[in-house]
């Protein structure tokens, strides 16, 4: 006996022989990507947003609601004498881990859970800032030589290397210390114009490799304006590196403004940031040792997580690259 | 539309299928002589300054295009044609090529154009497709926007009447379901459908002049017939003059009204498609035909590849750059760089053409010394007597 045909495969194939949005592969969803990552991109990336959220709620917090949100104001003296009542407060400087303080308590008996995590938010904005500086103008700089070459390439590059030459936190050292005022907007200011040559350079190599491609050549040869060539052409194939090397650059810039604090030049006190909470616990260490660890640690979890997400992304693009 | 094999060895182009256009071009090229061709390339010479040596990629190269007609530029790999397609057009970008010469596109001299005033003619005048979709469409960029992005800048169409012509384009190239195809990015597609693509939007300001730099060479089998078939037919449609470059004589022979053989950076021989494949004079025209495999053959039948290389163009031997590889060759072809003779209907560049009593005595006399490359010229002889006996 014959068998059956399978009716119910006929109409697969035909629908894939002639629906054509059956041949376009489906776009990844955010739940598939977030399944494809390994273990640790997927904690690094917890921990991340963790900061990030943590950042921004502190912000909302003194920006809006004049911190009555339910964080401890990071400037609080809680062993301070209260005008109103005339009494001294209960807190303890130098604390260790409690339920009113979940991470202790700093020398001069300020929260230090709440310090940390306002202290994400100057971080968080260094990097933004750097990562926007570095990828619109250093971007657009690497892209425009790679595509024009000659002398713009050269007075470009050449400015550019002589950026790079210099030690970058030495260079960083002398420009803060120019500024009478060290505020955010300065600080991220400055540290975003150092990281403009790196991401110029990264930039350069890729436009290079694209302009060589058929497709500008095509897209010349049909007519099109150089101008329009470099922003359709060759910038939107330049992105995506660009922004997966963003990602490996914040790690540094992370630890560059840490550093910066440390030695006290970055945004001025009381503000909290991580490299100077360590700096003031660092008096008290023999007393306390967890004051100094909760933001190093802070400080190189957040570079991790960076370093993990930045290569992740930087793999996958290769792959893809390779396939384009 | 297919060759015929002879076993003299000679072959006859039977018919050019149902080609209509063929009389057209025929009488166009006649009182073509009067007016103005579309396009005329004459001693063009393209060389690359490579540390010191001049590289001559395109040496001196001449050839009319009438409107309607399509040239076909055949050659090995690394002969020069790209080269010639790419100075013709002016888009070669190597900062060490300079080209001499003259190309006149409808009379205008196109050779010292500046770059911006080179760009009115291309897209809107003339407009090439490239040898690999795989990498001439922006991989980042939908088919669409790809499409109609030229279109809203130099016609100032409106989104809505570019989208529309693009639809059109898409299916006069064969496209199936345009709209939706529209949105895809170039990975979501075939080589095939890519490369269609490239050649709607070459099609895209309806130029007078098309270059197809090996348009299938990238492509299988079927579908470099599917895409040459297309290009012809939208080359009569649009009344287009094509120039066809490939390596590949069985992809001009039914396609093309006038070839031109190219060895060396030289054209070697030129003559309409009809006469150059009923009367092969040059021994390259002659290696290059015998090189495609032939169904009549016995299973198993060596194929007769041309011996040795194409030679180095930085530093071309002097008389005949063909001369190593001819299995003609004689002293005179080491010593006198031959020319090209001046019959416009049949011109080559040889001392001892193919079919002449010399040339017969020369192949007879080198087979006889065992010259190298006469070796591959026995085999070949032995092979057409087999067959025909």
């Amino acid at each position: 006996m014959k068998p059956e045909f399978p009716r119910d495969r006929l109409s697969n194939v035909s629908s894939s022989v002639t629906g054509i949005t059956d041949v376009a592969p489906k776009k990844a969803t955010i739940r598939e990507v977030i399944q494809a990552m390994p273990l640790r991109v997927k904690l690094a990336s917890l921990w991340l947003l963790l900061v990030v959220f943590g950042a921004v709620y502190a912000k909302i917090d003194t920006a809006w609601f004049g911190g009555s949100l339910p964080l401890q104001n990071p400037n609080f003296q809680t062993n301070g004498f209260d005008r109103a009542t005339g009494t001294f407060g209960t807190g303890e400087p130098i604390e260790g881990m409690s339920g009113a303080h979940w991470l202790g308590t700093d020398a001069i008996a300020r929260d230090t859970f709440a310090r940390l995590v306002h202290g994400g938010w100057v971080s968080l904005v260094v990097v933004v800032v750097s990562a926007a500086c570095g990828v619109i103008i250093g971007g657009f700089l690497g892209s425009l030589v790679g595509f024009v070459r000659g002398r713009t390439e050269t007075i470009i590059m050449a400015t550019v290397d002589v950026i790079l030459a210099f030690p970058a936190l030495v260079l960083l050292l002398a420009l803060v210390s120019i500024f009478e005022v060290r505020n955010l907007f300065v600080i991220s200011t400055v540290i975003g114009v150092l990281s403009i040559p790196a991401y110029t350079r990264v930039a350069r190599a890729n436009s290079l490799a694209i302009s060589s491609r058929e497709f500008v050549t095509a897209a010349r040869a049909i007519g099109t304006k150089p101008s329009k060539i470099l922003f359709r052409e060759v910038i939107p194939n330049v992105l995506p590196t660009l922004l997966a090397y963003a990602m490996v650059a914040a790690a540094f810039v992370v630890v560059v403004e840490g550093s910066l604090s440390f030695l006290g030049l970055s945004v001025q006190l009381p503000t909290p940031t991580w490299g100077n909470m360590i700096n003031q616990a660092r008096r008290d260490i023999k007393i306390n040792v967890a004051q100094v660890v909760w933001p190093s640690l802070a400080l190189s979890v957040t570079v991790l997580s960076l370093n993990q997400v930045g290569d992740y992304f930087q793999q996958r693009r290769a792959v893809k690259g390779s396939n384009l | 539309m297919y060759i015929s094999y002879t076993t003299s060895g000679r072959s006859e182009v039977v018919s050019r299928g149902t080609s209509t256009c063929w009389e057209g071009v025929a009488l166009s090229s006649v009182d073509g002589s009067s007016s103005t061709p579309l396009l005329s390339v004459r001693n063009l010479r393209t060389h690359f300054d490579v540390g010191g040596h001049a590289v001559k990629a395109v040496d001196g190269v001449s050839f009319v295009v009438h409107e309607g007609m399509t040239l076909g530029v055949v050659g090995e790999s690394g002969s020069g044609k790209t080269v010639l397609s790419r100075s013709i057009m002016g888009i070669n970008t190597a900062s060490n090529a300079s080209t001499t010469g003259s190309v006149r596109y409808n009379g205008t001299e196109l050779i010292g154009k500046s770059k911006r005033e080179l760009r009115d003619f291309w897209g809107e005048e003339m407009a090439m497709v490239f040898q690999d979709p795989m990498t001439s469409l922006n991989p980042v960029v939908r088919i669409g926007r790809q499409l109609t992005e030229h279109l809203r800048a130099h016609k100032k169409m409106s989104k809505a009447a570019a989208t529309e012509l693009a639809i059109q384009l898409l299916t006069w190239v064969r496209i199936p379901e345009p709209e939706q195809r529209l949105s895809n990015y170039p990975h979501q597609m075939s080589g095939g459908m890519r490369q269609r693509v490239c050649i709607a939007i070459a099609l895209a300001c309806s130029p007078h002049l098309l270059f197809a730099d090996e348009p299938t060479t990238a492509l299988d089998v079927t579908v470099q017939h599917q895409i040459l078939n297309l290009l012809s037919q939208q080359q009569s449609e649009r009344k287009m003059g094509m120039v066809l470059v490939t390596h590949d004589l069985g992809v001009v022979a039914t396609r093309t009204d006038e070839i031109a053989v190219m060895y060396a950076g030289k054209i070697v021989e030129k003559a309409s498609t009809s006469t150059l494949f009923s009367d092969m004079r040059h021994p390259y025209t002659q290696s290059l035909f015998w090189s495609i495999p032939k169904t009549s053959e016995p299973k198993h039948t060596r194929l007769s590849a041309i011996v040795g290389r194409p030679p180095n163009l930085a530093a071309l031997p002097v008389g005949c750059s063909f001369a190593d590889r001819c299995p003609y060759v004689q002293p005179i072809c080491r010593e006198v760089e031959p020319q090209l003779t001046t019959d416009s209907n049949h011109s080559f560049a040889c001392h001892l053409p193919v079919g002449s009593a010399d040339a017969d005595a020369a192949l007879s006399s080198n087979i006889a010394q065992g010259l190298a490359q006469s070796e591959a010229a026995a085999i070949r002889r032995d092979a057409q007597t087999g067959a025909s006996a």
